[in-house]
């Protein structure tokens, strides 16, 4: 069983080193499995960001290799990131006029995708005319249209007040379990991490490598202020204030 | 493998409450706010029609001063009427008409040719290192100072003009496109990238609509500059026949009727007013589809 065969994501050895000179990924080996739910904490400068461009193909590693399921990997980014001169429903579309499905079935598949995150009546306004919780959900829809495998998400939530980030957590674990998803998923806020994931992996800061892998045994359905996920919360925050402190001088 | 995975996790959320939390939510967050549309027209209007009354009123003062000789500077008074009966006569809107057709022929030549050009050089580098600063270049040049050329290269008439009102107005077309792609979201084109696209697909599908509000920018300016090249064209170059409110205007003043002189001036004043109207209008309508403002008063 090698991880090759085996994971939907897998990195070997990804080391990504900008022309400043700058490295922001050191030798990252990761495997994610199918149906997995990851999530990547870190300090600033470990290079989330850049291991999710990576694996999007939106950036290439300057060592190393990467592998994706289905060989590619739909993006959702912090910002909705939703084109304003089209209405909701035509956001949605996007990927699929891409792709070349034609405009019955577009339609369809947008109402559809619209409906799992329960905003089945907001196909015909503008983005700009729905809340901030609502677009991401929007996006959310949009990242589902790419019918790709593989979820890469880049503090989708960060923005978000955080009664709505707390909906959104469970609308996202329930697209997850419905449609069997990997999700490979960035955050700086440890607690999100471990109520989202079945594993947090901890990234070291300049440069960014992983040096810390925790298995999140708490049952789902979880709560952000549950004890299990707040224990552990805690024991992954101290790490990662040991990892700082480091940076010190 | 991923079947596996799945059955320890199973047991989702309670979701009725969920769906109604989020509904909560979204009609908290949603307001929909709709102004009284007549009222706010008058509130734009007024101010307006005060401005063109205190001009009007100038106007009339500083012919009552008797600066200059009524048969020379004339009143207001004079000018309307005048204005009026050339209004009612059929021969003065076939001149319009001449005048405009050559304005929206030329316009629309400029905006595809400035259209293409701005694409292709916001898209190659190359074209860019090598056009980019002339295009600036050329949008600086007066097109009047054009017309000597034209007139020698097309012996004058329509061609002379038409030939100018493209010159001048196709550089700020291009400008327009240039500004537009390089402020486009770096994020927009990675979300678009992502989706898929890419080379020509990534323009039409992002680079191309976001670039717009800038595009309408460098419309808006084409049409100033292809309607000035236009009115000095039609001053200037010698068209025959043809005619157009620039040679009415120099036809005019040959024939001392500097009441109706004045009517000419007015209705150019207009056209160009109105224009500026649909653009404005245009670029309103932009925004607040985007959601870009929603008020500046």
């Amino acid at each position: 069983m090698t991880v090759a065969t085996e994971a939907a994501v897998a990195l070997r050895g990804v080391s990504k080193r900008y022309p400043g000179g700058t490295v922001a990924l050191d030798g990252v080996d990761l495997a994610v499995k199918p149906g997995e739910f990851v999530c990547l904490v870190g300090a600033s400068g470990c290079g989330k960001s850049t291991l999710l461009n990576l694996v999007a193909g939106l950036d290439a590693p300057t060592a190393g290799s990467i592998d994706v399921e289905g060989g590619r990997a739909a993006f959702m980014f912090q910002e909705p990131a939703l084109f304003p001169w089209l209405k909701v429903g035509q956001n949605v579309e996007v990927p699929l006029k891409l792709r070349g499905v034609g405009r019955t079935e577009r339609r369809a598949r947008a109402a559809e995708l619209l409906e799992t995150v329960r905003l089945a009546d907001v196909a015909d306004k503008r983005p700009h005319e729905l809340s901030g919780g609502m677009r991401q959900r929007v996006a959310l829809a949009r990242t589902l249209a790419h019918d790709a495998r593989v979820l890469l998400m880049d503090e989708p939530f960060a923005a978000l007040d955080a009664m709505t980030r707390d909906a959104l957590h469970d609308e996202l674990e329930r697209v997850w379990l419905e449609r069997n998803l990997t999700v490979l998923f960035v955050t700086h806020n440890v607690s999100e991490a471990v109520r989202l994931g079945d594993r947090v992996i901890l990234l070291a800061s300049r440069p960014g490598r992983v040096i810390e892998e925790f298995e999140v045994e708490a049952p789902r359905p979880r709560r952000l202020d549950s004890p299990d996920v707040a224990a552990l919360a805690g024991r992954v925050t101290e790490r990662l204030k040991e990892e700082v402190r480091r940076h010190v001088g | 493998m991923s079947a596996e995975v799945r059955s320890e996790k199973t047991a989702p959320a309670p979701q009725d409450e969920v769906a109604a939390e989020l509904a909560g939510l979204d009609a908290l967050e949603t307001t929909s706010e709709r102004s009284a549309r007549g009222r706010q027209l008058w509130r734009s209007t007024w101010p307006k029609v005060l401005a063109i009354v205190i001009s009007i009123a100038a106007w009339q003062i500083v012919v009552e001063t008797g600066w200059r000789p009524r048969s020379i500077l004339a009143p207001p008074t004079e000018v309307f009427p005048a204005l009026w009966e050339m209004l009612t006569t059929g021969s003065f809107w076939s001149q319009v008409g001449t005048t405009m057709q050559r304005a929206l022929l030329g316009f629309a030549v400029a905006v595809a040719i400035g259209l293409v050009i701005g694409f292709a050089v916001a898209r190659f580098a190359v074209l860019r290192a090598a056009f980019g600063s002339l295009i600036t270049g050329l949008q600086t040049m007066p097109s009047i100072a054009w017309f000597p050329l034209a007139i020698v290269l097309f012996r004058g008439g329509d061609s002379a003009i038409f030939f100018v009102i493209v010159l001048g107005a196709a550089p700020s077309v291009a400008n327009g496109v240039l500004a537009g792609v390089d402020y486009v979201p770096p994020l927009l084109v990675r979300a678009g990238r992502n989706m898929g696209a890419s080379g020509l697909s990534l323009y039409r599908t992002v680079i191309g609509p976001a670039s717009f509000p800038a595009i309408l920018a460098g419309l808006k300016q084409g049409w100033a500059f292809s309607w000035r090249s236009l009115m000095a064209g039609e001053l200037i170059v010698p068209i025959g026949e043809a005619g157009g409110l620039g040679t009415l205007l120099t036809l005019t003043r040959d024939l001392a009727e500097y009441a109706q002189m004045l009517g000419v001036m007015i209705v150019i004043l207009v056209i160009g007013i109105l224009a500026d109207g649909v653009f404005g209008w245009a670029n309103n309508a932009l925004r607040r589809r985007w959601g870009l403002d929603v008020d500046h008063s």
